[in-house]
């Protein structure tokens, strides 16, 4: 008994080890989130496709630029006609599919990264300037905000491109722009929740400059939500870009970023199925695998969610 | 409720003109000369240049120029398609309906099963159904719907021949447009089979577009369901020995509806943003294959029109769901 005393008392007195800290926030968390057995299934799918875009010019048996002129439409290779060289088949210009979805892999990964990243920072700087001085630029911000969520954000997106050019970097800015008041409002809302707080009060008391109650102090407890939207909006941003690859706006051929590669085999879809299935499926794989993440980190970052 | 509805409405009004600078400033920004675009190959002088620059107002300061053009819209001139010479607030209502009957048959579908799969799923909660219908959810949730729609035409229009693969009604029939929604007008017309054509042009887009709501109202539906389920009120009325049916059908489902509302109400961005595709891949004649194939045309007029319509009818339906949201949930307008 004393010998416990003593213990408790010691980690009473020692300083709290911040280390310790996080390593049991994220053994807390880890845990929740294996509670979601189709958000773990998600989280290796997600980083074998990660695997196969960082080893593609490993993985991949061919060039995905390089044309075959004896091998048009090839079949899969289970197919009749299909040859074990070419395991997906080939498309009408005899590139090998297996290799262009492999390469494919990169665009989306990095869609998604760069279409994140730019639309969490912006919108993350806007609605924390919204909800801490609130007054005419909350007002500003939010009424800017509210203009761009009036469109449907795949048509502005498409508008924008056209004036900026078609191609993968300006649909990747198209696409932040529209995706970034989701981040500005979620921000907005949380800071104000936060902003009359204790411990911000505490901290201002104390002397705290305001980047520092801006930055330091509030931001870190609003970071649960936008870490489950900001996975929402990697797979969203992996679908638009592939739409606005299919509409002809987004990646130009010969990329091969798996909606530009839809767009050029569609007139092919009642002759060879493999050039129209396969991109699609890499998509669907693609985005499933990060919602079932998305989900899965929604429980585990909800306290709502968590029971027992 | 009045006072409820004109806060809304003056909500809208700074939104409003937001959206008519955004459309104003993108046709300023677009490449390429308007007025080189409307002379085409041949060119012009630099007299007929300047000459057609003043008629169009394009030599006035911007702040003129963009309050002639509120000035415009206002009145209902939104400009004439550079393509067709035609008046782009008669094309867009001329192709609207179009849309709009493909939209509701969307949304009525996506409705009808959504909530049904959403509330089975929830009072299964936990079940092998339970599971496989939110696997499923989840699936057509992450659908890049441009594909499925894709793999449909060739499911039942390659191999098994049941459906078309493009348009709204077979070329066999023709009738003047009374509704503007063919499964009316085809009826109206009277002529056999037309309904039937109208029918099958109309099955596979529907699907197309419905597939991501259907899958957002299922979630919702599962969840504020389950919810529902857990307050005192239904356990009170299981306690008074209520029938499952009367409790789920009557006491839960009614207020786990009122979240679920909302939803189906922010799908109509969604609905528009998926017409551009479905429209594109079935070419359906409808305003989001008319903004695509405006956007590429580099028609200003028409996506400049075009912007300011379709923002105004999701404002409006935004308006409307807020109405409705607070005709069946009282707290809210207070």
């Amino acid at each position: 008994m004393a010998q416990e005393g003593a213990a408790s008392d010691s980690q009473f007195r020692a300083p709290v080890d911040a280390w310790a800290m996080r390593r049991a926030m994220l053994a807390e968390f880890w845990f929740y989130f294996c509670q979601n057995r189709g958000a773990v299934i998600g989280l290796f799918v997600f980083l074998a496709i990660i695997t196969v875009a960082v080893f593609a010019p490993l993985l991949a048996p061919h060039s995905p630029i390089l044309q075959n002129r004896d091998a048009l439409l090839l079949p899969p290779f289970w197919e009749e006609g299909g040859s074990l060289a070419y395991p997906l088949g080939t498309d009408a210009v005899g590139r090998d599919m297996l290799s262009r979805l492999i390469y494919g892999a990169r665009f989306s990964l990095f869609i998604g990264m760069v279409v994140v990243t730019l639309s969490v920072t912006s919108g993350v700087l806007l609605g924390l300037a919204a909800g801490y001085f609130r007054g005419w630029l909350d007002v500003a911000i939010v009424r800017l905000m509210d203009v761009i969520l009036a469109f449907p954000s795949l048509l502005l997106a498409l508008v924008l491109v056209a004036i900026i050019g078609p191609g993968l970097i300006n649909a990747m800015i198209a696409i932040a722009l529209v995706y970034q008041p989701h981040f500005v409002r979620l921000t907005r809302g949380s800071v104000m929740a936060e902003r009359g707080r204790e411990y911000v009060t505490a901290s201002r008391v104390a002397g705290a400059g305001r980047l520092r109650l801006m930055f330091l102090t509030i931001l870190p407890n609003c970071l649960a939500p936008l870490i489950v939207q900001a996975t929402l909006a990697f797979s969203s941003a992996i679908l638009d870009a592939a739409a606005l690859g299919f509409l002809g706006m987004g990646a130009q051929p010969p990329t091969p970023e798996w909606g530009t590669m839809l767009a050029e085999a569609r007139e092919f879809i009642l002759r060879a199925w493999w050039v129209v299935t396969f991109p699609g499926l890499a998509i669907l794989i693609t985005v499933l695998a990060i919602n079932l993440m998305g989900d899965g980190l929604r429980d585990a970052l909800d306290p709502k969610m968590k029971r027992g | 409720m009045l006072r409820f509805l004109l806060s809304r409405l003056a909500l809208l009004v700074p939104t409003f003109i937001g959206v008519s600078i955004v459309a104003f400033a993108f046709v300023r920004l677009l490449p390429g000369d308007p007025i080189l675009l409307l002379a085409g190959e041949r060119g012009m002088s630099a007299e007929r240049y300047e000459q057609l620059q003043a008629v169009y107002g394009f030599d006035r300061p911007l702040v003129v120029q963009y309050l002639i053009y509120l000035r415009d819209v206002l009145t209902g001139d939104l400009g004439t398609s550079i393509v067709t010479k035609r008046p782009v607030l008669d094309e867009f209502l001329t192709l609207f309906p179009a849309t709009i009957e493909l939209s509701v048959c969307a949304i009525l579908l996506a409705t009808v099963v959504g909530v049904t799969v959403g509330v089975l799923a929830a009072v299964r909660r936990g079940s092998w159904f339970d599971q496989g219908i939110m696997g499923v959810a989840l699936v057509g949730y992450s659908m890049p719907i441009f594909w499925w729609g894709l793999l449909l035409i060739i499911l039942f229009s390659g191999m098994l021949q049941w459906t078309p693969v493009s348009g709204r009604i077979s070329l066999l029939y023709y009738f003047p447009p009374v509704t503007g929604f063919m499964l009316i007008d085809s009826l109206l017309s009277g002529q056999a089979g037309a309904f039937r054509s109208a029918l099958s042009h109309l099955v596979l887009p529907t699907i197309v577009l419905g597939t991501i709501p259907l899958a957002v109202i299922a979630r919702q539906t599962r969840s504020a369901m389950l919810e529902v389920l857990g307050e005192d009120y239904v356990r009170t009325a299981r306690a008074k020995g209520l029938g499952p049916l009367r409790v789920v059908g009557l006491h839960a489902l009614r207020n786990a509806l009122i979240p679920v509302v909302t939803t189906i109400g922010l799908q109509v961005g969604v609905l528009l943003a998926g017409a551009i595709l479905t429209e594109t891949i079935f070419s359906w004649p409808g305003i989001g294959k008319w903004m695509v194939d405006s956007v590429f045309k580099r028609d200003y007029a028409v996506v400049q029109g075009g912007l300011l319509l379709i923002a105004g009818v999701i404002m409006l339906v935004n308006l409307l769901v807020d109405l409705l949201y607070g005709l069946v949930n009282p707290r809210i307008r207070h």
